[in-house]
């Protein structure tokens, strides 16, 4: 009975009225031979109590940021949350509100999520912005779907190597057995090669995917990417790193015809991985092609400004098997906290964000690689918070080990990745590591003794 | 009350020179930044962002919060959304130190409560589903149907079969079309019967050799249990092809049958329905999968596993779909289902169900006096009514309803779907209402019938906005503050 | 113009056939009836100049408030002409479907197609057959 009303009364009166003598009454319909026969087997039921004790010693059985200093990136990062977007965002209001279907008592989420399109689109420079998708890989997955859709051009997909690996799965997994041709571009030195690109873009590309910062934490030169690529009438799809745009080009100022980013970074908790904001803006020659919700601003009956859900005929729910995307939900309520986040942080805020990720990176860097066994791998590109580090005696996970032993999340091991480095790590430095952690990191990778860790020997 | 600030734009509030955040001084060695990163790749002004203090913020954002309506402040009968009570314990629990700031990429030493969590989370719903294998990586029911619908396709694929046609009712939700098309079938609609089930004639007409997979919402999205699932599913097994169960009816049937049970191969749960995950103004949700033994090979990667007391990711499956999403999937959505389930129990998830169908069918039996429920004389958790006489008779339609229940202090229900009922009002009650409630719904909406028809065409009269020009904002797009030039 | 002289798809099209230089030249444009039943119309895709079209497939969109139709080609051929001025003038179409809510003119290289069609009579009694 935990959230249940009725009471044995209620239940009797209702059961009247239907004209039913007992609830299973009310289920005659289900033959009796699908009928389970049995109890669920389940754990048993627990009081709040019991439950909170349950998950307190499941939450003790992990290390967090709460205990650790996090260096881990590679697309899911360890950003500051300000108590503003927890306090708004956890208001009744929002977050067990429902689709803004009746536009009259949902202005509040409408004109947020209007809200958070324009915020997109400045962060961004491009024209349009829906009201988000599931995540940064998936936005991916639909920005080529987007691009393959306008269906002027051939169907090969070019995707530089240099993209998050996770990402690219997922294309294969969105195009491989629809026999669309996937083509990646393998990178030299941790970024694009351009010579190569050039020699694989032809008419018959679609469109051509770039990440920047890329996976490595490398900044690439979308601009070129986007000439080579426009040049062949290809659309060009950036991934971007919503914080690195306090310091960096918007890809709409690099040409860029759609981005799109996970968002998590603006506002969210890491959460293991989800739910995140799949962010996606673009051109206005995709106005009316553009997958997920939209609001629009429109005017009521008595000529006051307000905002609807638009553009929703090309949706699954009237479209059905012709529609754009079986996209159904936005992240309505991480948007929210996106749009909270970057309306506290402002320009200027962002900026200093973003400054300071990259002046503690790069410090990081400088200091970590002072420990005789690590060096640098793709030193010479311009990075922006994360950057990859070889072990010269090749036992990364005998490393992180011992900086889990002093209390750090050390980096993220390459080799699950590609196995041909599987002696490099990736480090990310956010604007939440302080010196004396990044110095700390420094300290227990020199003092480790060559032969390999005591751990893991 | 008027609230000025409450309607006007963060852009319009903005001033230059306020902040709300104050970031601490650089604490390691400063270099200049176009030491650090080639000044071709730096923007030359940061983004052009509102500049405000966090008092304006706050309250910005909580007046735009009064303007909605929602589960903790009103009654919310949208049918086929299960908007139920989205229990405070979970928001919190969920928000653990331990459990909400975890990275994907920790090493698997120091996460072991959280796998332990989520494997234990993939036995539940293999158990509530009849189904043994679980995925819990897709983001959305939508992202869940996508992704079984690969599955199966990858199957297929594994036994050399060419299979292209996926089948389902004309009364399904649309996401089974469009993802079908996604996944690269064709899909197919059959025709309901008078009192919303599968048409047989149509279906074994429409059944032929090369069916893949059949998608079918039991109980439908009439709120009716299909009687012959059994022999639906049974047909489709004999050509050889799978059945889809579209979970998102599944708080109608909790403990009381199961998908695997009575014919299905695969289905998706909306954790954020049936498991008061909350809905988030549109989102986030959850989309996980069971399957059959047959297809647990092709389930994306990773999936939890335990070997001996340690609990693992296991990313070697060859036969793997792969990925449908970056890292393990919508886990703070997850989290909340696995509290829901287990403040439950075995009985706890019954009496759901069972209070859920109670609910219902005494609101259809108080309803349909005045408002004909065309198909059927129970149902199950939710109920399909019809406006088709009122508007014959009076002009007056689902819309104007639903509108004008909007004045009384009641979302409306949800109308003109599912589209085989003409002038549709679909009603779901959900377990987490009082009889008290249940009783101002039915008497409110009879009242509405009897009004003046000219007043419901123009409801709802009391809310922040009166009815929005829809066509205007979809002939001239505004989607963002200065492309307006209102 | 007069409706007498038109041929009507199935899918709601209408064509005029005339002669030009020993070509036919097919004129489509989208009936009254369908106009009406679209109601508030938001958005028309022009298909586009010089495109090789099939006869029974998409080759443009109409989009309402409450849905997005395909406008199927009537007969084979490839676009010779696409009326630039309609999409920012819907709400003509509800005065004039005909005259100068014309869609496309269609070079045709397979007459074939052309048996296919309803006379006004023919496909007012398909309308009726329909409601």
């Amino acid at each position: 009975m935990t959230y249940l009303y009725n009471t044995p009364d209620d239940q009797a009166a209702m059961l009247k009225s239907i004209g039913v003598e007992t609830i299973e009454d009310l289920f005659a319909t289900i033959p009796s031979e699908l009928r389970l026969q049995r109890d669920l087997n389940l754990p048993p039921k627990m009081g709040e109590l019991e439950l909170t004790q349950h998950l307190s010693a499941l939450a003790a059985k992990n290390a967090s940021p709460a205990t650790h200093a996090c260096f881990l990136g590679g697309g899911s990062y360890d950003h500051f949350v300000p108590a503003v977007v927890d306090a708004l965002a956890s208001r009744g209001e929002f977050y067990t509100s429902y689709t803004p279907y009746q536009p009259e008592v949902s202005q509040g989420n409408l004109q947020a999520m209007f809200e958070y399109q324009t915020l997109i689109c400045d962060l961004t420079g491009m024209d349009l912005s829906n009201a988000s998708l599931y995540d940064g890989g998936s936005a991916l997955a639909e920005a080529v779907i987007m691009a393959l859709n306008t269906g002027k051009r051939g169907e090969k997909v070019v995707v530089l190597g240099t993209v998050h690996p996770e990402y690219r799965q997922i294309l294969q997994t969105y195009f491989g057995h629809l026999g669309i041709e996937i083509i990646e571009v393998p990178c030299v030195e941790g970024v694009a090669d351009l010579a190569k690109l050039e020699a694989t873009v032809d008419a018959s590309t679609n469109c051509v995917v770039v990440q920047s910062p890329n996976f490595f934490g490398a900044i690439e030169d979308v601009a070129a990417i986007a000439e080579i690529a426009h040049k062949n009438d290809a659309v060009v799809i950036q991934s971007f790193d919503p914080i690195s745009l306090g310091l960096l080009k918007r890809p709409g100022d690099l040409g860029a015809d759609i981005a799109v980013a996970e968002g998590h970074s603006l506002g969210s908790p890491m959460q293991y991985g989800g739910p995140y904001l799949g962010i996606m803006a673009c051109n206005e020659q995709f106005v009316r092609r553009l997958p997920g919700r939209i609001v629009g601003q429109t005017e009521d009956r008595r000529g006051n400004r307000c905002w609807v859900l638009t553009l929703q005929t090309r949706e699954q729910h009237i479209r059905r098997e012709k529609a754009t995307s079986n996209i159904c939900t936005n992240q309505g309520l991480f948007a929210l906290r996106a749009s909270i986040y970057l309306a506290l942080l402002g320009p200027g805020g962002l900026k200093e964000a973003a400054t300071l990720c990259a002046q503690k990176a790069h410090y990081a860097q400088s200091k970590l690689t002072e420990a005789e066994r690590l060096e640098p791998v793709f030193g010479n590109n311009p990075f922006f918070k994360e950057f990859v580090l070889r072990d010269t005696q090749g036992n990364v996970d005998g490393l992180l080990a011992e900086a889990r032993e002093a209390g750090i999340l050390g980096g993220v091991p390459l080799g699950q990745f590609f196995p041909e480095m599987d002696d490099c790590l990736l480090v990310c430095v956010t604007e939440k590591r302080t010196k004396s952690e990044i110095d700390a990191l420094a300290r227990t990778f020199s003092l480790i003794h060559s032969g390999g860790s005591t751990i893991h020997a | 009350m008027r609230n000025q600030q409450a309607t006007q734009l963060l852009s319009e509030l903005s001033r230059p020179g306020r902040v709300a955040v104050t970031w601490p001084a650089c604490d390691v060695p400063e270099q200049p930044i176009e030491d650090l990163i080639p000044g071709n790749f730096l923007a030359e002004q940061a983004p052009r962002l509102p500049e405000l203090t966090e008092g304006e913020v706050v309250r910005h954002y909580t007046n735009l919060s009064t303007k909605n309506m929602s589960v903790d402040t009103h009654y919310y009968p949208l049918g086929s959304c299960t908007m139920k009570y989205n229990p405070k314990r979970n928001e919190r629990l969920a928000s653990l130190p331990g459990i909400v700031d975890l990275h994907p990429y920790q090493d698997e030493s120091t996460i072991q409560g959280m796998l332990q969590l989520l494997y234990e989370l993939q036995g539940i719903f293999s158990e509530i589903s009849g189904l043994p294998a679980c995925s819990l990586q897709p983001a959305a029911g939508a992202h869940g149907e996508l992704a079984a619908l690969m599955v199966a396709a990858k199957y297929f694929k594994s036994i050399g079969e060419d299979r292209k046609v996926v089948l389902a009712p004309d009364s399904s939700h649309g996401t089974n079309p469009a993802s079908a098309q996604m996944a690269g079938f064709k899909a197919v609609s059959i025709k309901s019967d008078p009192n919303g089930g599968v048409d047989m004639e149509d279906f074994h007409k429409k059944l032929t050799d090369d069916i893949a997979v059949l998608m079918i919402t039991n109980p439908s999205t009439l709120g009716l249990f299909e009687k012959n699932i059994r022999e639906i599913a049974d047909a489709v097994h004999a050509k050889g092809g799978l059945v889809y169960l579209d979970g998102a009816n599944m708080n109608a049937i909790l403990g009381i049958t199961r998908p695997g049970d009575f014919g299905a191969d695969m289905m998706h749960y909306n954790p954020h329905k049936t498991f008061s995950g909350p809905h988030g103004g549109g989102g986030p949700g959850a989309g996980p999968i069971c399957v059959t033994d047959k297809l647990e090979p092709f389930l994306p990667s990773p999936v939890v596993a335990k070997e001996g007391e340690t609990y693992k990711l296991v990313f070697d499956r060859p036969n793997s779909i792969g990925r449908v999403r970056s890292f393990f999937g919508n886990v703070g959505v997850l989290v909340r289902a696995y509290c829901y389930i287990l403040s439950h129990g075995p009985d706890g998830l019954r009496e759901v169900s069972e209070n859920a169908v109670l609910n219902a069918n005494y609101l259809l039996s108080k309803i349909k006096h005045f408002l004909p429920v065309p198909r059927g004389e129970r149902c199950m958790h939710e109920f399909v009514a019809s406006a088709a006489k009122l508007k014959q008779e009076r002009g007056i339609t689902a819309m104007d309803i639903g509108k004008r229940l909007l004045d009384y202090g009641f979302h409306a229900p949800t109308v003109y779907f599912p589209l085989t009922v003409p002038e549709a009002i679909m009603v779901e009650p959900t377990e987490t209402e009082s009889k008290e409630t249940l009783d101002a719904f039915v008497q409110t909406l009879f009242k509405i019938t009897e009004e003046d028809a000219e007043l419901l065409h123009d409801a709802p009269h009391s809310t922040p906005i009166s009815r929005p020009n829809e066509v205007q904002a979809a002939r001239s797009p505004c989607l963002r503050a200065d492309f307006c030039d209102m | 113009m007069s409706t007498d002289n038109l041929l009507f798809a199935k899918t709601h099209e209408w064509v005029k056939v005339e002669e030009s230089d020993g070509a036919k030249i097919a004129t489509v444009g989208i009936s009254a009836h369908a106009i009406e039943a679209l109601n508030d119309l938001v958005y028309l895709e022009l298909p586009e100049v010089g495109k090789e079209v099939t006869a029974g497939e998409s080759f443009g969109e109409i989009e309402s408030v409450k849905a997005v139709s395909d406008i199927y080609a009537p007969v084979t051929g490839e676009v010779i002409a696409a009326n630039t001025a309609l999409p920012d003038n819907l709400d003509s179409l509800h005065e004039d479907a005909y005259d100068n809510g014309w869609i496309a003119k269609i070079k045709i290289t397979d007459d074939s197609a052309l048996g296919d069609l309803m006379d006004l009579a023919g496909y007012e009694k398909m309308c009726a057959e329909e409601a």
